[in-house]
């Protein structure tokens, strides 16, 4: 996979995501995220009562400036991140916005309009619509589509793929975007987004988070997060009166220190930047999310529509076997097949070669005075014609048995039958009027490509497989490919049905496609992958679309969406389970007083309730930055059962939060014990 | 020997509840066509269509507007009760407050009893006022208990069914049979069932005695299978006219649980799994144990300061540590709050474990239909946790879990802090509430604690030594009844009727399972960490605080 775009380190942001860091103090901003905007809110006011003690000269002013400092930490750990996520998705804008055109198109008239008549025309003035010309060396202002003319386009800015591609008018390769150069010749576009709307556009929004909306899960989050402060307002602010019937006053920042540390601030504090970096990563593997909401969706795939062509197989028949005819030794069978297919340049015909020489184990070359003969409609026969007048040929089975006048002998004929039958496709070779044996010409699948399917079986996605070819073929690639299920002689219209049928059953469905009948299809999709190479649209239809035109990078984009949801899930367990050792630490450092007894609680030992209540502060501080990492890079996801996957996490998360504050807070104490700090 | 008794109670109960579970099914699903045609007369006599599917607002209003009524009948009926017939001890009207109280508490299916049976409640008030509302209240949390899990398991867009039907339903054919056998079976053990007044005698040490009468046995049975718990008299069933034997109190202490865990697996079998019902049946039943252990461990450990052997304090010598323990366990994890022992009398701790049944929204096994629609609000929220971490859009039994659900499982989280911190610290601060208050320190405490978490929980039982009857208390806790109950129904309707709307995915293997022992030890962590955490502090400086008090010698 092609990366084009550069990943800025750590060390290159750090210095803006400082600054941004506290631009985000902002009130206003800070509002948005309910839980970072308590902690604030909390950290001003023990400041303020802090400050008040020490300009008064009373006891204690000290150690609550030293917690609210902590808290205040809290806020700009969780400000940090966020501006650390959204820095690295501004230097890929940047990246990406450098490749933007600026300046003059030549506008046309009309789609046939003559060239010499093209007016001069600002680019941000052109309107969808609008008809351009574009020549070599030109880039093309913006997403357009090929109306006239054929050309070579250097798409390298946006897909990172060094060699040209062809863009023509009509057809399913029409379709240009904006920000790509024409290497030769020329064409003329319909404009299809304003400039500002392209799909260039819309990926250097999403990277900077301008467009960054709340997907469904993080609402639903956002929400338990929200109620989870509430209960613990409900739970410190009633303490004060509790307290006070066992004879006991609290002070409120201690009260403070005590809700920063209940409400779920870890989680609260990364949960942006657990979204940001999420899109982040999918910008990586050159797709572009139209909304946050699609990459969600991909998580929740249940069953993959993947076209066979260039998915599953390499797209073109391969020679798989070559089987002489009675008589007929290998060897004679190999070398006339490979002279007959020496200058085919179909990958068919190279193929043959490739088979023919790993059979033979030598290379063949060109015999002097031979005379290659071309492939045609008519004959449907190619080979070459030796300087001693041997005619060597391949081709299909009737046209090899008009050319002989030979029919193949029965044992030969069998094998023939039995490869029909499975599905590939079988070619004679002959030598004059001599049938030496066939070619079993096969869909080879790509490697690999069912340990994937295996895989995602494993994450209970099923496959199923879509191809034009009749049932048997379709039935014998789809057992060697391993999908679970196929649609064979498909039609635009099946595949919607099949699509619906799906839904209806349920199942959330995923596909990608390129052609303008594949359209419907897309939107009916709960997530629909347009190739980039594919026609305006499909890419209007879908909901992401790959800069690649991979069609397996779908299971990419599951994995990221998976790898979201997993990382808020994990983390927010993680920050709940905390909440345990944390009473632990603080609850005894505040009642003792009253009840020496409950010092029984004091599970960690620590050193004074000064030192304990400072401790759980710091570490809930400590534990947020430490988290930051996590929280761009995802919890890795690797595809199995659900079950396996709850244990893993739970365990890790689970019980992982339960024990790690443990350790932490008494580790913070020991070392403020150390440095006399508390 | 006691391993063996508490492990019979829970197999006998178990039994009994799956036997129960396929009945109730029966009669909801109205599978039985006698039953279901007298259903159809007594329903089109009332003007019901109970083919009528409603919606959850539709579902929601009807329940409230029969309680509503049901409030205003009671509270007249307890006003008027001095001029109404079947008094024959000449009881009075009851004060306002007390009587607003009362009839919440009933209506509620709380049965707190801030008044005393014998004496400030007529024959009639018991009968038509009180052992009605056992029925109704009890009926109007199973028909919502039935409502949402149609709404969790029912095919999309059926509907929650009709309030009216269900609670019929409820009452003729599964609280009026069983009660109607429990009452005989209770009469025959020895508890009064007549109309007669009080019996006036001369003791054998000479002194007059008043013996309060009535009739018990009918009001008994419906008390503990309905998860009420309001006694005929005073003490509840630590009098012997109301819990005379053994076999009596056996008999209480599985019908307070059985039509809660009856619940649990008519959950299962509707959801067409039974998995599911078995799944939270388990959580439920690990945490029970968990309690009954804890207290039975204290209980039977006795308090040293007092002597040797077992906590004998405010325990009948008849029921003993075990059978006293069990009792203390099942009515406070069931929201029943019926007692056969003082919980005020109970080990520290041992009074914790009651406080967090109660706190953590009564929902293990809880009350009738109630606390199975409550443990289904944890189910969402420890299955919102769990989809996340496996990375899917979180599904309950194939529906997704969205913005929507969240929300209001929320909302229904926020009833049990509210009415027991916020409410309990006005209650434990405001000198007119104080007042109420019979034991020093930590113990005091857990005396308010301890009433704010029944009432909240609509439980009903009660640390005795506490002053319930002081205006302030009646008040505040009717208030808290009607949020513990209400604000829960409310947003629990609301996510079945949500949830109803959705299409149900089918399970994949990338679909995390509801069942098996990891959904459990998830759904536990969820209540312990959600429900239990939030009340550490407040329990530290109650039970614990005593407990460790004690453990030093000083006693409260």
């Amino acid at each position: 996979m092609s990366n084009p775009i550069p990943t800025a380190s750590l060390r290159d942001l750090a210095p803006a995501a400082l600054r941004q860091t506290f631009v985000k103090l902002d009130p206003r901003g800070l509002a948005r995220n309910p839980v970072i905007f308590t902690t604030a809110v909390v950290a001003l006011m023990t400041t303020i009562l802090a400050l008040r003690d020490i300009a008064s000269g009373t006891i204690g002013g000290w150690p609550a400036l030293h917690i609210s400092l902590w808290l205040w930490l809290c806020v700009l750990f969780a400000n940090f991140a966020e501006a650390l996520a959204e820095g690295r998705g501004k230097a890929r804008a940047d990246t990406l916005r450098a490749t933007k055109s600026k300046g003059y198109v030549k506008r046309l008239e009309g789609p046939q309009s003559a060239f010499d008549v093209a007016l001069l025309t600002p680019i941000d003035e052109l309107q969808a619509g609008q008809f351009v010309l574009v020549e070599a060396g030109d880039i093309i202002p913006t997403d357009a589509e090929a109306v006239r003319g054929v050309a070579s386009v250097n798409e390298s800015a946006i897909t990172g793929e060094s060699a040209p591609v062809i863009r023509e008018a009509g057809g399913d390769r029409s379709s240009v975007t904006g920000g790509t150069t024409i290497v030769s010749d020329w064409l003329v576009l319909r404009i299809t987004a304003e400039p500002g709307k392209s799909f260039m556009d819309r990926m250097i929004a999403l990277v900077e988070g301008a467009e960054r909306q709340k997907t469904p899960n993080e609402i639903a989050l956002n929400i338990l997060l929200a109620g989870l402060t509430l209960i613990f307002l409900f739970v410190v602010v009633t303490l004060p009166a509790f307290a006070s019937f066992a004879g006991l006053s609290i002070p409120v920042v201690v009260l403070g220190a005590l809700f920063v540390t209940l409400i779920p601030t870890t989680i609260g504090g990364l949960l942006s930047a657990i979204g940001i970096a999420g899109m982040d990563r999918l910008v990586k593997f050159n797709v572009i999310a139209k909304s946050g909401r699609a990459v969600e969706a991909a998580g929740d795939v249940d069953t993959l529509l993947l076209d066979k062509t260039g998915t599953i197989t390499f797209g073109n028949r391969m020679a798989d076997a070559l089987i002489p005819a009675p008589g007929v030794d290998m060897a004679t069978l190999a070398e006339a097949a490979y002279l007959a297919s020496l200058a085919d340049e179909t990958p068919e015909g190279r193929s043959i070669v490739e088979k023919a020489r790993a059979l033979l184990g030598r290379e063949i070359a060109l015999p002097e005075g031979s005379t290659p003969v071309e492939f045609t409609a008519q004959t449907r026969l190619s080979g070459l014609d030796l300087a001693d007048g041997t005619s060597l040929r391949k081709g299909a089975i009737d046209a090899v048995v008009r050319l002989t006048t030979q029919i193949p002998a029965p044992a030969l004929a069998q094998e023939i039958d039995a490869i029909a039958r499975s599905g590939g496709t079988p070619l004679l070779v002959s030598s004059g009027y001599t049938i030496l044996g066939a070619v079993h010409l096969k869909d080879v699948v790509k490697p690999g490509v069912r340990e994937r399917f295996a895989e995602l079986r494993a994450m209970g996605i099923r496959t199923v497989m879509i191809t034009g070819d009749n049932p048997l073929t379709a039935a014998a690639i789809a057992a060697e490919a391993g999908v679970d299920d196929f649609l064979a002689e498909a039609t635009p219209e099946m595949k919607l049905d099949l699509i619906k049928r799906e839904q209806s059953g349920g199942r959330l469905v995923a596909m990608c496609g390129d052609g303008s009948n594949d359209a419907p299809a897309l939107a009916q999709a709960d997530v629909g992958v347009a190739m980039n190479a594919g026609t305006p649209a499909a890419k209007e239809a879908a909901n992401l679309i790959d800069l690649d035109s991979d069609p397996t990078k779908l299971i990419e984009i599951v994995m990221v969406g998976k790898e979201l949801l997993i990382s808020r899930g994990s983390l927010t367990t993680f920050s709940i389970a905390n909440d345990v050792a944390k009473y632990f630490a603080i609850l005894p450092a505040l009642f003792v007083g009253a009840y020496p007894g409950l010092t029984v609680l004091n599970i960690m030992g620590l050193a004074s309730p000064n030192s304990a209540i400072l401790s759980a502060v710091i570490f809930n501080a400590l534990i947020l930055i430490a988290l930051v990492p996590l929280a761009l890079r995802g919890v890795k996801y690797t595809p199995s059962s659900a079950a396996v996957l709850l244990r893993r996490n739970l365990l890790i998360y689970g019980l992982g939060g339960l024990i790690v504050p443990f350790i932490g807070i008494k580790a913070i104490d020991l070392a403020l014990v150390a440095l006399n700090l508390a | 020997m006691t391993l063996i008794s508490y492990i019979l109670y829970f197999a006998v109960l178990t039994a009994l509840a799956l036997g129960l579970a396929i009945w109730m099914q029966r009669v909801f699903e109205a599978r039985i066509p006698a039953l279901a045609w007298v259903d159809r007369i007594i329903l089109r006599g009332a003007g019901v269509d109970p083919d009528r599917q409603m919606n959850w607002t539709a579902y929601a209003m009807a329940v409230l507007a029969f309680n509503l009524a049901g409030f205003v009948l009671l509270y007249t009926l307890l006003r008027l009760q001095g001029y109404l017939p079947l008094n024959p001890d000449g009881i009075g009207a009851m004060s306002p407050d007390l009587a607003f109280n009362t009839a919440i508490s009933f209506v509620t299916n709380t049965n707190w009893q801030a008044y005393s049976g014998e004496a400030q409640l007529s024959y009639l008030s018991q009968m038509a006022g009180l052992t009605v509302q056992n029925f109704v209240s009890a009926a109007s949390g199973m028909a919502v208990g039935v409502a949402v899990i149609r709404g969790f398991t029912g095919p999309k867009d059926s509907g929650l069914g009709n309030f009216w039907a269900d609670m019929t339903r409820a009452t003729l054919w599964i609280l009026l049979p069983l009660s109607i056998a429990l009452a005989l079976y209770l009469a025959a053990q020895g508890v009064p069932q007549t109309l007669l007044g009080a019996v006036h005698t001369t003791g054998l040490e000479g002194a007059e005695q008043i013996i309060p009468r009535g009739p018990a046995a009918a009001q008994i049975a419906i008390k503990q299978l309905g998860t009420n718990g309001g006694g005929f008299f005073g003490v509840n069933s630590a009098h012997p006219f109301e819990n005379p034997t053994i076999a009596s109190n056996m008999a209480q202490c599985l019908s307070i649980l059985l039509i809660p865990v009856a619940f649990c697996f008519l959950f299962g079998s509707m959801a067409r799994d039974r998995r599911q019902g078995w799944a939270i049946f388990a959580a439920m039943g690990i945490m029970l144990l968990a309690g009954v252990a804890v207290i039975h461990f204290y209980e039977a450990a006795g308090n040293p300061s007092l002597g040797i052997g077992a906590n004998m304090e405010g325990k009948e010598a008849r029921f003993g540590a075990m059978l006293s323990s069990l009792w203390a366990a099942s009515t406070t994890a069931a929201s029943n709050g019926s007692v056969n022992a003082m919980h005020d009398s109970f080990m520290p701790l041992s009074g914790m474990v009651m406080m967090v049944f109660m706190q953590i929204g009564e929902v293990i096994f809880g009350g009738v239909g109630s606390g199975l629609y409550g443990m289904l609000l944890y189910c969402i929220i420890a299955v919102f946790l769990a989809g996340l971490m496996v990375g899917r859009t979180p599904e309950y039994l194939g529906r997704k879990i969205e913005a929507r659900e969240v929300t209001l499982a929320v909302v229904g989280f926020l009833s049990m802090p509210l009415g027991i911190l916020v409410v309990g610290a006005f209650a434990s601060t405001l000198p007119s509430a104080v007042a109420a208050i019979q034991d020093p320190g930590p113990h005091g405490f857990s005396e308010v604690l301890y009433a704010y978490s029944s009432a909240t929980g609509n439980n009903g039982s009660a640390f005795g030594g506490w002053g319930a009857s002081l205006p302030w208390h009646t008040t505040a806790m009717g208030l808290v009844m009607i949020l513990g109950r209400y604000a829960m129904i409310i947003p629990v309707l609301a996510i079945a009727g949500s949830l109803s709307r959705k299409t149900k995915a089918q399970a994949t293997s990338g679909t995390f399972p509801t069942h098996g022992p990891l959904f459990v030890t998830l759904l536990i962590l969820t209540v312990l960490i959600l429900g239990a955490l939030t009340f550490f502090p407040v329990l530290a400086l109650g039970p614990i605080a005593e407990e460790t008090a004690r453990v030093a010698g000083q006693s409260f």
